[in-house]
């Protein structure tokens, strides 16, 4: 093994890191939207809309991620309905397929994240606004959301960086994201750990950056937990 | 000093001995030779409703078996991780419709070919590309280099623009990736299943792969809609064949199984798997 396979490797993993950032930033944008209709769904007072929302979060936190992304990409397809209908040329394409199997999967976390980050903002809190006498909007701006926010960040992050994993999953649609590369190398040239360990680092770097910028982020909202300076 | 001189013979005597000894002791002596295969290759190897694992392979495997003299177990192994695996030991033995290729005879050896099938394109009936390329022709490239070359130009006129799906890591993603590259997208799947679903689907255009697992594709009553379509290739990136592969350390297991291929080709009994399986005699 000689460093410039390595360096060949490394830069074949690269140039397919843009599409691992892709599938997953756009599946937690996605999920986001997502877990905030079905969090709205789940607090929001109706009965049949959070009975609606719980199960929602149960099926797709209660089944494999790698069984709903093969629904979504050969199941529907070999529905004569689904591709007969105008949403087949957006179903066709497996990168769309992966972002909203993805994206559906992810939902059903970040709903609970959501649900329990709205769980810890007082409830003294929520009475004095509104004894103060603020809107619906402003309540929620000005008290909910920042202390929400701080509450749900560090579950939120761990959720951000296993999805940057499970978008591993994507090598089985036939995109060629980092893991499907490293397959790919691996099967042609017959080298095993090579490739793997350095997607395996590829993937590590980028969980560590992101779990540091959440970690900053944090640190920034919680001015009132750091030590005074003396 | 003379008891201690005799005492340094003594045991360079038995370390000699010993190593005398050693090849005899721990040569392999074949009792049970365990074989991979995928057991999603139809009909090459497939895994049948009770989940037993049949197919060509296995008729030949057994058969070659009983002629080496050896007792031998099937497991089952995903095609991506089957060289890698028998360099390990979880095996001893791939069959798996592995072509010989130079790429893989670096890092193993193989037996003598036991089949050399040609490969073919399929797609639906009434598609553009069955409309251009018509109804197959076998075309021995490494007999006739002019017709291989018409016929992979023939090629890349009717699939310009067009999406094809092959198994990853296979002689055929060479041919695709080498000939099809500039003209059509190329599309790699881990199962040659997933391959034909999305054929079905409409996502791909044509499959490539070769003869007796696309006719075994198209066997299906799901299939009725597609057909085999332009040449039916053989030589070039395809090489000579599929063989055994095996260690490149295990040279005796070798040798011992090219003796029963060769005695399985003499009295027939390789074309009668081949026409028992594949419905066409695909000796080399």
């Amino acid at each position: 093994m000689d460093g410039a396979f390595v360096g060949t490797t490394f830069w074949r993993l690269m140039a397919a890191l843009p599409l691992t950032l892709e599938v997953w930033f756009l599946s937690v944008v996605l999920g986001g939207l997502i877990a905030a209709g079905v969090v709205w769904m789940r607090v929001g007072g109706s009965k049949p809309l959070e009975i609606l929302a719980r199960a929602y979060v149960a099926l797709f936190r209660g089944t494999p991620l790698l069984i709903q992304l093969f629904i979504v990409y050969y199941g529907l397809a070999s529905l004569p309905a689904v591709r007969h209908s105008l949403f087949w040329p957006i179903l066709r394409e497996p990168f769309n397929c992966g972002v909203l199997a993805l994206g559906l999967c992810t939902a059903g976390y970040q709903a609970e994240i959501f649900r329990g980050a709205l769980l810890a903002v007082p409830h003294g809190a929520v009475e004095a606004a509104r004894a103060c006498g603020m809107s619906r909007l402003l309540l929620f701006r000005r008290i909910v959301f920042p202390i929400a926010l701080r509450a749900g960040l560090p579950a939120y992050s761990t959720e951000m960086i296993s999805m940057v994993k499970a978008t591993a999953l994507v090598s089985l649609i036939t995109l060629w994201d980092v893991m499907s590369v490293a397959l790919k190398i691996r099967n042609d040239t017959l080298v095993t750990y090579l490739p793997l360990i350095l997607a395996g680092a590829i993937y590590f770097t980028v969980n560590y950056i992101l779990g540091a910028a959440f970690l900053s982020l944090e640190r920034r909202l919680s001015p009132h937990l750091r030590p005074r300076p003396s | 000093m003379g008891s201690r001189l005799w005492k340094s013979v003594a045991l360079g005597a038995s370390v000699a001995a010993a190593l005398a000894m050693a090849p005899a002791a721990f040569a392999k002596e074949w009792k049970t030779v365990v074989i991979g295969m995928e057991g999603g290759y139809d009909p090459w190897n497939l895994t049948d409703s009770s989940g037993k694992i049949v197919g060509f392979e296995v008729d030949l495997a057994n058969d070659l078996c009983k002629r080496a003299g050896v007792e031998c177990k099937i497991i089952a192994q995903d095609w991506d991780g089957m060289i890698p695996g028998l360099k390990a030991g979880k095996f001893d033995v791939i069959m798996d419709g592995m072509s010989i290729t130079e790429e893989r005879q670096k890092e193993i050896d193989f037996s003598k070919p036991y089949a050399a099938p040609p490969a073919a394109f399929m797609a639906a009936k009434d598609s553009d590309v069955a409309k251009a390329l018509g109804a197959g022709k076998v075309v021995n490239a490494a007999k006739d280099p002019k017709a291989g070359a018409a016929a992979v130009k023939a090629i890349q006129a009717a699939l310009k623009g067009k999406t094809i799906g092959v198994q990853s890591s296979t002689t055929h993603a060479n041919f695709a990736n080498k000939y099809l590259k500039d003209v059509a997208t190329i599309k790699e799947y881990k199962t040659t299943d997933d391959r034909d679903l999305d054929l079905k689907a409409g996502r791909i255009d044509v499959g490539l792969d070769d003869y007796p697992t696309i006719a075994s594709t198209l066997d299906k009553p799901d299939a009725k809609d597609f057909t085999i379509v332009g040449p039916e290739f053989i030589g070039d990136v395809f090489g000579v064949g599929e063989g055994m592969g095996l260690r490149k350390s295990d040279a005796d297991l070798t040798a011992k199984f090219n003796k029963a291929i060769a005695a399985a080709f003499a009295d027939g009994s390789i074309k009668k798997y081949s026409l028992k399986w594949f419905k066409i005699d695909t000796t080399p």
